[in-house]
């Protein structure tokens, strides 16, 4: 059996696939809501918008705490046989992108709350305020929350390009790690 | 003149003073704010008038003589968010240009307890008139009296947010109107 195989063969728990699937589901959707509903002209489909945006935010936010935490008590597997730098390269964007699953929504929802409008979950649970409404501070938030998003996406797509090197150029089936297992 | 006409011309004039207006007061804009709020998908919005005028008379011994006129500048609506700003004078809210202000005229003033009155009156916004009853409590120090309270209105009575904007689970449909108004010149309660 290859060694490839063989360290390939040690995979993520199922746990750990559902949320890596279904935030890069809701983090992938956001980003585009994102892109899409500031567009917009006002009207009420751009403050629908905006209002989703917010609750997928949060959601995503609380998801990635629990996610984090069954990380830190459920190690992943080990690393895949493969070059130092690249070892070091996927190190570096998954603390990235860990760091930007927290970032990104948090500046969002204190950019929210500095312009004047407070995140109500869902429609129905207001959420605190981490700063009062403050015009000036607001645009210094929209930006953190715009660059931070892009930074986002750039490591989603580096993480994307090199999942899918690793399977079909390296063929070292590192892919396989993190889909469901076949019964 | 004969005694007979003497006397009821005595009671006429007598009856007269009785219903005579009280002296108007004086609005104190600067401790004197109209504003309102509203919810857009469970979202508090709020806003302020930034320009407004008033002609009260009330003496609160006999509130049934009084009146209250109100005149609202409605291109001063200001909600801390230049977006808004920009927004609300559009035709689909309160068409500023064309109805560049939404008035109050009481009809009846009557006491409501102590230090309260319900001031009864046709409100017209955006050409719409509707009739309300704004509950009204009078705080006095001294020669400064001042007139606070709130009252629910229906935007889509008033047009208020029309045609993709009439969607009341996108933005609610009640309105609370808040004022407090400090004014001098009103009698003691």
């Amino acid at each position: 059996m290859p060694e490839a195989h063989r360290h390939a063969a040690a995979r993520y728990t199922r746990t750990a696939i559902a949320f890596h699937w279904l935030l890069a589901l809701m983090i992938l959707g956001s980003l585009g809501m994102g892109l899409y509903m500031t567009s917009l002209p006002f009207s009420p489909t751009r403050l629908k918008l905006y209002n989703w945006h917010k609750w997928a935010g949060v959601t995503i936010l609380v998801l990635s705490a629990c996610r984090l935490l069954w990380r830190l008590r459920h190690r992943p597997p080990a690393d895949a046989p493969m070059p130092a730098w690249q070892r070091r390269a996927a190190h570096g964007a998954h603390a990235a992108l860990y760091t930007l699953f927290f970032a990104v929504p948090l500046a969002g929802w204190s950019y929210s709350s500095a312009a004047g409008f407070p995140v109500v979950l869902y429609g129905v649970l207001p959420l605190p305020d981490f700063v009062a409404p403050d015009r000036a501070l607001a645009e210094t938030l929209k930006a953190l929350h715009k660059w931070l998003a892009y930074g986002l996406a750039a490591v989603v797509a580096a993480h994307i390009g090199a999942a899918f090197k690793h399977q079909f150029v390296d063929r070292d089936g590192l892919l396989l790690r993190m889909l469901p297992a076949r019964r | 003149m004969t005694t007979r006409n003497v006397f009821i011309t005595a009671l006429a004039l007598a009856a007269g003073a009785a219903w005579a207006q009280p002296q108007p007061a004086q609005l104190q804009a600067a401790g004197s704010e109209i504003g309102f709020t509203t919810k857009q998908m469970g979202v508090p919005v709020d806003g302020k008038f930034g320009k407004f005028s008033a002609q009260i008379a009330l003496d609160p011994k006999k509130p049934e003589t009084g009146s209250v006129t109100f005149a609202i500048d409605t291109g001063s609506a200001r909600f801390g968010s230049p977006e808004l700003d920009a927004e609300v004078p559009k035709p689909t809210w309160l068409s500023a240009a064309k109805f560049p202000q939404a008035t109050f005229q009481s009809t009846a003033v009557k006491a409501a307890g102590a230090g309260k009155f319900e001031v009864a009156g046709k409100l017209t916004i955006k050409g719409q008139v509707r009739d309300v009853v704004v509950p009204v409590a009078l705080t006095q120090a001294g020669a400064n009296s001042t007139a606070s309270g709130s009252f629910v209105i229906k935007r889509l009575e008033f047009k208020v947010g029309e045609a993709e904007w009439a969607d009341t689970s996108m933005l609610a449909n009640d309105i609370t109107v808040r004022f407090k108004l400090a004014l001098t010149g009103i009698a003691p309660l």
